[in-house]
């Protein structure tokens, strides 16, 4: 039952773009970068408002390794 | 307990009755044929995209996870917030590695992990116990689901002494195993949409408008004590609190999507593409999940824990009771009933997938692998249906009649259990280098180990390892998978010399791992 888009041919082999991934597991899996409370983000504490700002950039560059390895 | 909140419970009770309708209706919703396990169990892996960000956010994001969390927070502080970076570094493995177990499973006509490492390394013992953990392991999250559901009716008022004191739960039970029965994963799928948006309703709310009642961020945290604000700093020659915080949130990112019930919901899309869009769009539970974490601490500022209407609720639920507490002290009545009816159906829809998860698995890989080779395809669903109906039961007996912490030490022991199916599911995507039997005996150490070092440690997460002079503190999952990793590569290279260039067995081949 595959959809027209998976008849296109998707990516299937290694893309040198997954080195992308890094950036957020160093980023959020290395607790001195962030455990502080300044600077402080409408009274949340770094450590909080970093690793939520983190979300949001693992996001986006799942979204950007998403679009650049499907063309 | 301080009575019941009749607007709250009405409410409530409303959008329960809705998503009954909506459970039941779903059979008829992508209709295929539900006496096909693939249909009954998979929904004939037809969700696109939309679909399953729905089905796999509501899944992974659970109903015990929005109390438990928060409640965290609220004892321990700033460690509750692994969920956080957990949740970032799990979306990289769902983007490379399950779109390629989606395509093997489609082109095989895989049900199950236990189906796939059957198929693969052709050892119907390897696939055994990959089965058994996945059921024992999902059990206990199955019963936590109904703690989620107990801790909110407590907080509608509902109570009462004996039968009646547990009726509101058996209710709400008896539904959810007939909807699933009944549609099967179109259930909890359709219902999930319902829920989700209840969850980011709630969420929000709580975020934007109980900061605003306590006077802002800055005055909340201004009143976390100081040892709750951040992780304590290593002292010499440790780890500490930074080696914890990061395994922890490795660990359980590699154990997430190994549960059957990850596997259920993801291997229902319609096309790999659809799992890696998602892994792009799921994050939006994870900042979700961080901004609930954060409720926790409103329920220290607003000292909810010292009001007396609470303190049975306390008393009762512990710290489970932070966030209900606190949405009964911030929120009008009409929106309390509709928090509740979010997290109690929050409640249903993981506990209907992981009942599926558990009978495909039983049904697939113990009895139709070693009872009875042959069944039709009707039998075959029939026979899920009832597993998943006895697996609810098992799950609702055991809340009822054993002490919750027992449902929560055992789901702590699930996570090092499941993590140690990963080098032949997760590694067995990419390659088939290892030998199946080293790589059962490296399942039976790292499950040995894990849970000897848990039940040392009196099943708190973290195993403090000592390696010369340093201490790594550490999540006992993390550990026991590396000592697994290095047996199974070990004992594979040994095999291998001893059997010579002997061919191994594999139904799969290379092209059938991607489009």
């Amino acid at each position: 039952m595959n959809t027209p888009a998976d008849k296109r041919g998707e990516r299937s082999t290694w893309s040198w773009w997954y080195l992308l991934f890094l950036v957020q597991f160093v980023a959020v899996l290395w607790p001195p970068f962030y455990n502080k409370a300044e600077p402080a983000l409408l009274g949340m504490p770094f450590f909080y408002w970093y690793q939520l700002a983190c979300v949001v950039v693992a996001a986006v560059i799942t979204a950007f390794i998403y679009v650049i390895t499907e063309r | 307990m301080h009575g019941v909140n009749w607007v709250a419970l009405s409410v409530f009770v409303l959008l329960f009755g809705f998503i009954t309708w909506l459970g039941f209706a779903a059979a008829h919703w992508r209709k295929g044929d539900l006496d096909q396990l693939h249909e009954w169990g998979l929904a004939g892996r037809r969700f696109g995209t939309l679909i399953t960000w729905f089905l796999v956010g509501g899944d992974l994001y659970t109903a015990y996870t929005f109390i438990a969390v928060p409640a965290l927070a609220f004892g321990a502080g700033a460690v509750a917030f692994f969920a956080v970076p957990y949740t970032i570094v799990v979306y990289p493995l769902l983007f490379l590695v399950f779109p390629r177990l989606w395509h093997v499973c489609h082109k095989h006509g895989y049900i199950t992990a236990g189906d796939f490492v059957r198929g693969r390394y052709g050892n119907r013992w390897l696939a055994l116990a990959i089965t058994v953990t996945g059921i024992v392991a999902t059990m206990p999250y199955i019963a936590l689901q109904l703690v989620g559901l107990q801790v909110v009716l407590g907080g509608l008022g509902l109570s009462g002494t004996g039968l009646a004191a547990d009726m509101p739960l058996v209710i709400a039970f008896l539904i959810l195993a007939a909807f699933t029965y009944s549609s099967g994963l179109r259930a909890p799928a359709s219902i999930a949409i319902v829920k989700d948006i209840l969850i980011y309703i709630t969420a929000f709310a709580a975020v934007i408008a109980i900061p605003m009642q306590l006077g802002g961020f800055g005055k909340i945290f201004a009143g976390v004590p100081h040892e709750k604000l951040l992780l304590a700093v290593p002292g010499a020659n440790s780890t500490g609190a930074y080696g914890a915080y990061a395994t922890l949130a490795l660990g359980s990112a590699l154990a997430l999507l190994l549960y059957p019930h990850s596997l259920t919901a993801i291997l229902s899309a319609s096309s790999g593409r659809a799992i890696r869009r998602n892994a792009a769009l799921l994050p939006g539970y994870s900042f979700m999940l961080g901004l609930l974490a954060l409720v926790g601490f409103f329920a220290l500022g607003a000292g909810v824990a010292k009001l007396p209407e609470f303190a049975d609720g306390f008393k009762q639920f512990g710290n489970n009771f932070a966030v209900p507490a606190l949405f009964l002290h911030s929120f009008p009545d009409w929106f309390v009933g509709v928090a509740f009816a979010a997290v109690g159906i929050g409640a249903l829809v993981p506990a209907a997938i992981m009942s599926i998860a558990a009978a495909n698995l039983y049904t697939r890989n113990i009895h139709c692998e070693f009872i009875n080779r042959n069944p039709t395809p009707k039998q075959e669903a029939q026979l899920a249906k009832w597993v998943s109906l006895i697996v609810k039961a098992g799950a609702l007996v055991f809340i009822l009649f054993v002490p919750t912490k027992y449902a929560i030490y055992l789901q702590l022991l699930g996570g090092i259990w499941i993590i140690q199916t990963l080098p032949a599911l997760v590694i067995g995507a990419y390659t088939r280098w290892f030998n199946d039997w080293a790589l059962l005996i490296g399942w039976a150490i790292g499950t040995y180990a894990g849970t000897a070092m848990a039940i040392s440690q009196d099943l708190k997460p973290a195993f403090p390892l000592k390696v010369g002079d340093w201490n790594l503190p550490g999540y006992t999952a993390f550990y026991t998978l590396l000592l697994n990793l290095v047996v199974a590569a070990v004992l594979t290279l040994v095999f291998n010399a001893m059997r010579g260039k002997a061919p191994v067995t594999d139904a799969t081949v290379a092209t059938d791992y991607h489009a």
